[in-house]
């Protein structure tokens, strides 16, 4: 995995609360063997009309979000499924950094297997964010100080420690299982009596 | 030692290591593989030159994309998806229950039909519904590939310890109400996020008294309230189940004394609690776009003026445009255009069955298109030999071979862009069950009530 360390960027607006996983990329796109290209189907049916034509008023279809590597969400995004094509969706379209209130669990884990970081901040805090930006503002997201840095503002988020390290540093966590090897071995050598309370 | 939850004892009993400011190294004792979220693991693991580590312990089936009609898969992405779980359960030593296998069928029908889930175990699958197997007293979440990949490589997974929330459900159901309705008022109850970060145990007078079906349909919608895994202890009911199915261990009696002592001691702390008493309870229907808005079948679709909250309010608003619902109006009446009875949800012999007392001599209402999909061959079997599907065909039902069908929309089942279904699977977010679709979430009964009358029925009037 490629470290993260810190990204600028002007901020892509999906002002909604608990998008989902089927929103984030529909079921009918999950019939892949591979993890590149799911970025050209990345918000697939938030982003055109029934028609099929692009909505203008989504962030994907605007001139002035293009490259953008910041999405600020609501509450609970990536709820649903557990598909890890979400975030290699978000990834694969550039989206490097989700500030949202909050995460469904296994996004946030697949998230950060693929150097997407969910960031958490108060809801109070994203709409200051949000409405002291002016479309074309950059924004600083700096993992190592744990802060969001905006024109006229900052605020720190959290992050656990494990999280953090495998991020900054790139670490493979398949890596980081196989060195309990002995551990594993030992574990499996023991009977069920002995592994259940 | 200190009393421990349910939750607790089966997590430390898989912790194989841990460092300091790390998650846990938890082993697993089961893994499910499908078509649909494995292929990039098997590739993972291709590229590493690993192989899998326990083969015995892992199993896979096919039932994302693969079609409810008999016949080639016509479907050349899906088809290819298939092909190459074919390769990868051949090439790594993978039991497959595969597209002519007599017990394939949905990853979370098929694990307890074959006896492979038991109590006390740790189980993971690449797919969010993995919950269904807490119904047996074992910590079943869903993962992601990378994970996939991670416990295929290693039987280990990463995982920081969740909290506990007991969901106490007391008294008993009403006539025409289901285990269906129980988790969707739990759901209407505490919110779509309510559970995050938590582990539900399922506990109460009515948990005793439901069967495992029923366990299994509560349990699979714990990941609706945002926690990724719900389970029940287990019990006689359990254990009855469990007996003589081919995947149980071998010293059965043996292992039944173990598995009596997975309980909450008496003294332990869950982190959160609730109670519900559901002896009041109605059948319930979802009017939004998530599995926390629901209401009583005879209720009225919510205001959004009446929401106190700004975010909740423009949730409601884009909810009820996207369903084009006014509020205001009763639920009861609004005409349906598709009824699905399926998914890991409810597509077992139990709901199958509830599904047939409605449509013994009824007939489907014209313009309805109803389709019944059972979870797996065996339950399709199983109904058969009932005559179960003579019932079905009679009333004007199409009758399909096992798979997860509308319940995700990728094998061609589909509702067509405006259409309503009332459909008995788990989720009903924005085009899930095809680009356009509008879900009404329901119990088997109220899915045949509807298919019936053409409109959603409180089936406490046809029982």
């Amino acid at each position: 995995m490629k470290p993260f360390t810190q990204v600028r960027s002007r901020v892509a607006p999906l002002l909604a609360d608990n998008i989902d996983t089927d929103q984030i990329i529909p079921a009918r796109f999950l019939k892949v063997t591979e993890s590149q290209g799911l970025g050209t189907h990345l918000f697939e049916d938030l982003r055109k009309s029934p028609d099929g034509s692009p909505k203008p008023d989504f962030f994907m279809n605007s001139p002035v979000y293009a490259g953008a590597a910041i999405l600020l969400a609501g509450r609970n995004f990536g709820c649903g499924s557990s598909r890890e094509h979400a975030p290699w969706a978000l990834a694969g379209w550039g989206i490097r950094v989700v500030l949202a209130s909050s995460f469904a669990d296994i996004f946030r884990a697949n998230a950060m297997k693929n150097g997407l970081l969910p960031v958490i901040l108060g809801e109070e805090t994203l709409a200051t964010l949000w409405q002291s930006l002016t479309p074309e503002a950059v924004v600083t997201v700096d993992l190592a100080r744990q802060i969001v840095t905006w024109p006229g503002g900052s605020a720190q988020f959290a992050i656990d420690p494990f999280s953090k390290t495998c991020l900054l540093e790139g670490v493979d966590q398949l890596s980081y299982i196989m060195k309990f090897e002995r551990e594993i071995a030992l574990y499996e050598a023991r009977g069920a009596q002995e592994r259940l309370p | 030692m200190r009393p421990r939850t349910l939750l607790e004892k089966i997590w430390d009993g898989h912790v194989v290591a841990g460092e300091d400011n790390a998650p846990s190294i938890l082993y697993i004792d089961l893994h499910l593989v499908h078509e649909v979220t494995s292929p990039q693991a098997f590739g993972g693991l291709r590229r590493r030159g690993l192989r899998v580590r326990r083969p015995e312990s892992t199993f896979a089936t096919i039932d994302h994309s693969i079609p409810t009609l008999r016949g080639v898969v016509a479907d050349p992405l899906a088809a290819k998806q298939i092909e190459t779980l074919e390769t990868n359960t051949r090439e790594f030593g993978i039991r497959l229950f595969g597209r002519d296998h007599a017990q394939r069928g949905i990853v979370h029908v098929i694990g307890p039909e074959l006896g492979f889930t038991h109590p006390g175990m740790t189980i993971v699958c690449g797919d969010s519904h993995t919950s269904t197997h807490g119904a047996f007293g074992a910590l079943a979440f869903g993962i992601g590939t990378s994970e996939v990949e991670h416990v295929l490589a290693t039987q280990c997974l990463l995982q920081e310890r969740p909290e506990s929330f007991e969901v106490r459900f007391e008294g008993s159901l009403a006539s025409g109400v289901t285990a269906k309705d129980v988790v969707l008022a739990l759901l209407a109850r505490i919110g779509f996020d309510g559970g995050t970060g938590y582990v539900f145990e399922y506990t109460g007078t009515l948990m005793r008294s439901l069967g495992m079906e029923e366990r299994m349909t509560i349990c699979n919608m714990s990941i609706e309230g945002g926690a990724r895994a719900g389970m029940v202890a287990p019990d006689d009911v359990t254990f009855q189940y469990l007996a003589g199915r081919p995947g149980v261990p071998a010293d059965f009696d043996a292992s039944v004394k173990r598995w009596s002592t997975l309980r909450t001691d008496e003294g332990a702390v869950y982190d959160r609690s609730i109670v519900l008493d559901v002896t009041r309870l109605a059948p319930m229907v979802t009017f939004g776009t998530n599995p926390g808005m629901g209401i009583p079948v005879d209720g009225i679709v919510p205001d959004p003026a009446s929401l106190p909250d700004a975010a909740q309010r423009v949730s409601l608003q884009n909810a009820l445009r996207y369903m084009n619902l006014t509020p205001g109006r009763r639920l009861a009446g609004h005409p349906v255009d598709v009824v699905f009875i399926g998914s890991c949800t409810n597509s077992r012999i139990s709901d199958l069955r509830q599904a047939a007392s409605l449509f013994r001599g009824r007939a489907v209402a014209p313009n309805v298109r109803t389709l019944i999909v059972p979870g797996s061959e065996t339950v399709k079997r199983q109904a058969e030999a009932e005559g179960l599907d003579g019932v079905f065909r009679a009333a004007g039902a199409e009758w399909r071979e096992p798979g997860c069908s509308m319940c995700i929309a990728m094998n061609g089942d589909e509702a067509s862009p405006g259409q309503y279904v009332v459909s008995t699977s788990n989720r009903n977010f924005e085009g899930r069950q095809g680009k356009g679709s509008r879900t009404f979430l329901a119990s088997p009964l109220t899915a045949a009530a509807a298919a019936i009358t053409g409109s959603i029925t409180d089936v406490r009037t046809m029982v």
